[in-house]
């Protein structure tokens, strides 16, 4: 069972439509995942699943930025996390990285520079940010792009962020993360 | 947040509207009338129908003519949804785009450029479960364009019911045709939703077709009572 974390910046929102559900039908149907707001994400909940993706979310949302303080459950839990653009730039601050303002929107070329699991060589993926992460002595940098780093993989943790959107044009990403 | 749809009066942007209506608070259409029938960005066919939508769905429409040149007609669409920030306030705009890229990424450019949130509601979604969606719903959807083989005039003017997706999926399994028409293969206009106060009652058309490629034209039509 994957916690499908929706990091929009409201509960129910119009956002969810374009952020969650697609992950949702990636991962095989929303029967397979357990989908939780940000904001009432449950020690219960943590427990029940096996690994956790954090959603994107529309260019203009950056609630999550906000509220460090409601992710500390990332600095405890031994689970598998996958953020997804808002997810990873929501990892890289409660693990004290930088942010700074960068906007990507499209498909972009994106150089793998760590061999892993999920990905490998250039390939492009489909951007849409307008923050990115100046990565920490806690992270490796997977992947970058022209403009700035793509994939972070914590050094201790099983926790990996990816600013592109898999869900788009690199679904295989996220299916070798759920199956892995 | 007050929100503007792009609304070519096609089955995608109505359902967009549709779940942007259920979410948030939709003040006005924006409709780009392109002059050119091969535009990369906007759908052609039926699109003066969308003033008729306009009025049945009681929303105000600001609608822009577009010469249909591909990077000008970005720019048209632009003015047209800075127009409509300017006029009703919106501080969001919504899009009916399910895969397309293309669309999408220009669209997101234009309203980073202006400061608007972009939202995208059926981004990605299973195109068969959008057609069922639209039956289940209660949307009247007329197929008015065909624009690949195998699809004839035969499909002009067929109303999207459970028969017409099932054709739709058999020809995306033997030919690879988008069966929501998201590669441009079939146009549609839509005749009533749950949301329109009046539906539309279509009073002349004309359907005309070369080989693979045909249009259902609406040429008169009126608001009737539900």
């Amino acid at each position: 069972m994957i916690l499908l974390v929706d990091m929009n910046w409201k509960r129910d929102s119009l956002g969810y439509y374009e952020f969650v559900l697609p992950i949702a039908q990636v991962a095989g149907a929303l029967d397979r995942c357990m989908v939780r707001h940000y904001l009432e994400v449950a020690a219960e909940d943590l427990s029940r699943c096996d690994k956790v993706i954090l959603s994107g979310t529309a260019l203009k949302d950056t609630a999550t930025l906000d509220q460090p303080e409601k992710f500390q459950w990332l600095k405890e839990t031994e689970k598998p996390v996958l953020g997804v653009c808002a997810g990873m730039e929501t990892i890289g601050l409660v693990f004290d990285a930088g942010l700074r303002r960068c906007v990507e929107i499209g498909m972009t070329p994106i150089s793998t520079m760590v061999e892993n699991p999920f990905f490998s060589g250039d390939f492009k993926a489909y951007s849409l940010h307008s923050v990115c992460v100046d990565v920490s002595g806690e992270f490796d940098v997977w992947a970058k792009s022209a403009r700035c780093v793509q994939v972070i993989k914590h050094k201790r943790k099983n926790i990996i962020g990816v600013l592109f959107h898999p869900e788009v044009r690199n679904q295989e990403i996220l299916k070798r993360f759920i199956q892995a | 947040m007050r929100l503007g749809v792009l609304f070519s009066g096609g089955k995608d942007s109505t359902l967009a509207l549709q779940y942007a209506k259920e979410k948030e608070e939709v003040v006005c259409l924006i409709t780009l009338i392109s002059e050119n029938k091969e535009s990369y960005m906007f759908h052609t066919p039926n699109i003066d129908v969308t003033a008729l939508q306009a009025e049945a769905l009681a929303l105000p429409r600001v609608a822009k003519t577009t010469r249909g040149e591909k990077e000008k007609e970005l720019q048209d669409l632009e003015e047209a949804i800075a127009e409509a920030a300017r006029l009703f306030q919106i501080e969001g705009v919504v899009t009916g785009a399910v895969e397309s890229v293309y669309q999408a990424e220009r669209v997101q450019r234009i309203c980073n450029k202006l400061d608007l949130w972009c939202f995208n509601p059926l981004w990605k979604h299973d195109q068969r479960a959008l057609l069922e969606e639209l039956v289940e719903r209660g949307f009247n959807v007329v197929i008015s364009g065909v624009f690949a083989y195998p699809l004839d005039e035969k499909w002009l003017g067929l109303h999207i019911d459970a028969a017409v997706i099932s054709r739709l999926v058999d020809l995306q399994q033997k030919w690879g045709i988008s069966p929501s028409g998201e590669g441009g293969e079939i146009e549609t206009a839509v005749l009533d939703a749950p949301m329109f106060k009046k539906k539309i009652e279509i009073l002349d058309y004309t359907s005309s077709a070369r080989g693979n490629s045909g249009v259902f034209n609406i040429n008169r039509a009126r608001l009737v009572e539900k």
